[in-house]
């Protein structure tokens, strides 16, 4: 039964992992691999090593997925209407600088 | 000839997400996609890595009851090992990260073949 | 009354009154103003003609080149793949069967850390007590690369002068438009989550050597309390007890001290000394000899470095 488990876990975390490669969105395949990460956290238990698996979960399905997130935010990956209009202010602010530089 | 290729079924795991993540680091062209592959190729080696020290029907390798047999416990070097590995790796993923949000300020593009074709160009 | 409509200017009936009017002309702009040619001299045109084929022909050739680099690196990477997936497979099914008592990899190292681990270190987590007290330089460098890891990218995302003020301009804009500065709902939720969270990831640090957990874990664990409380309340008011003095201060000092005690602990360990550190009874928080403290060092280490990594991320500066 165990046995059973533990291969549709792995066969998951290879679905997972297939599904990163191939998704077109960044957004879902950070998603993607957040659940990735929270499957390799049973992995851990069912391998009992349950300081990999609260170590995994603090670290790999947490802080890595913020850390994802927040670099797309900066990278303008999720694109919300006000981050639009920021970048409508800051084209039209660099015009602006580059017309003044000209002159 | 199949040894025991089907009893070690986490080592088979191992190899192909191992595989998988490679073919995201090299052959994805967008970065955020190849910090995803390199993260995978971490996971399978720490999966490897585990799956080893690993016996059947041992506990966790925490004492019970003053048992101090070493065949109750299973082995936990791997573990320890492991678990160095999984901090090492996150800090590694938040330095390549920054490195590509510095790419994508200087040229707003993470496609790296685009980012090839404008590094040409300054050249010109 | 009708409305008057907002978007009347630049409609099509607007356009059709100016045009009876005859003060609007809808091929205006668009048939005669080719711009005028800039006249150049039969060299100067040649030139820029060459340069304009080169840089056509360039970017076509480049083009080109990632095309086929790409064809040509897919088929490698398919080769290799298959190589290497046959190559592993095969080493894999000559390795000792999965769960194996008698593997070699159950040697008498890992026996010796189990059988002699509660004595020798205190630590009723055999784990905790073989990475902080047999191992404990390995976590040391450990916590140096993460500290390391820290300060590049402090180098790489820090807000130069040249960027700042435009970056300080930005930043409130962010701030006012789509940051949620004063969401009630999180406010609430952070209000009480944020406490538990934190004691949570304290719990886990110090229990480090009793149950599950340790620096590690634990100290991811606070990072994230604080991320919250950082979103939820603004940078300001975070700002009040982890800035960058406080962050460096925390980071610096727990390295230090954990240096210094592992060294002396060595020092005694390995010249037959007396040694002031003793294991206590097992199972006790205060036990297990520096296990809690070198946690704690750790706890406080992993905890600074990612709060500032998310805060780097966030505005290029602690």
């Amino acid at each position: 039964m165990m046995t059973i488990l533990r291969i549709v876990l792995l066969v998951s975390l290879i679905i997972c992992a297939i599904s990163v490669s191939l998704s077109r969105n960044l957004l879902t395949s950070v998603v993607i691999y957040m659940a990735f990460s929270l499957t390799m956290t049973s992995i851990w238990l069912l391998l009992e090593s349950p300081d990999l698996a609260i170590t995994e979960a603090a670290v790999g399905a947490g802080v890595t997925s913020i850390l994802f997130f927040v670099t797309l935010r900066k990278i303008h990956s999720i694109q919300t209407e006000a981050a639009e209009e920021i970048e409508e202010i800051e084209e039209k602010e660099e015009d602006h600088e580059q017309a003044e530089s000209k002159l | 000839m199949l040894g025991n290729l089907l009893t070690n079924y986490e080592d088979v795991a191992a190899v192909i997400l191992f595989v998988i993540g490679m073919g995201n680091l090299l052959l994805q062209s967008n970065l955020v996609k190849k910090i995803i592959g390199l993260d995978i190729m971490d996971s399978a080696v720490y999966l490897f890595l585990a799956s080893k020290g690993y016996i059947e029907g041992g506990a966790s390798p925490i004492y019970v009851d003053g048992i101090m047999d070493a065949s109750y416990y299973i082995n936990p070097i791997p573990a320890g090992l492991v678990l160095t590995g999984i901090v090492v790796s996150v800090s590694v993923s938040a330095l390549m990260m920054a490195l590509t949000i510095c790419l994508y300020r200087e040229y707003h593009t993470l496609n790296l073949d685009e980012i090839m074709l404008k590094l040409g160009k300054e050249e010109m | 009354m009708s409305k008057p409509n907002p978007n009347y200017k630049g409609s099509a009936w607007d356009k059709f009154t100016r045009w009876a009017k005859g003060t609007y002309d809808p091929a205006d702009g668009k048939l005669e103003s080719t711009p005028p040619k800039d006249r150049l001299s039969p060299g100067e045109r040649a030139e820029r003609m060459l340069r304009e084929y080169d840089q056509s022909r360039f970017e076509e050739g480049v083009a080109k080149e990632i095309g086929a680099f790409q064809i040509i690196s897919r088929i490698f990477f398919v080769l290799m793949a298959v190589f290497m997936v046959v190559v592993l497979l095969y080493t894999v099914s000559f390795l000792p069967a999965f769960g194996d008592p008698n593997s070699p990899v159950n040697n008498e190292v890992s026996q010796r850390y189990i059988e002699q681990g509660l004595e020798e270190t205190g630590a009723v987590n055999i784990v905790t007590g073989m990475i902080l007290d047999y191992r404990a330089f390995d976590t040391f460098g450990e916590s140096c690369v993460l500290f390391v890891a820290m300060c590049c990218v402090t180098i790489l995302l820090r807000a130069d002068k040249k960027n700042e003020i435009r970056l300080r301009v930005r930043e409130e804009h962010e701030m006012l438009e789509y940051e949620p500065q004063e969401d009630n709902i999180l406010q609430q939720a952070a209000r009480i989550l944020v406490p538990l969270i934190v004691i949570f990831g304290i719990y886990v640090v110090l229990n480090g050597h009793i149950s599950p957990g340790g620096g590690f874990s634990g100290g991811a664990i606070i990072g994230t309390g604080l991320i919250l409380h950082l979103t939820a309340f603004g940078v300001g008011r975070t700002r009040r007890f982890m800035n960058e003095r406080v962050i460096k201060t925390l980071t610096v000092c727990a390295l230090t001290f954990y240096c210094f005690a592992k060294s002396y602990s060595f020092y005694t360990g390995a010249n037959h000394l007396e040694s002031i550190i003793t294991t206590g009874t097992p199972g006790a928080i205060l036990s297990a000899g520096l296990i809690v403290y070198l946690n704690i060092c750790v706890g406080i280490v992993v905890a600074c470095t990612m709060y500032s990594f998310y805060i780097l991320f966030r505005r290029g500066a602690i």
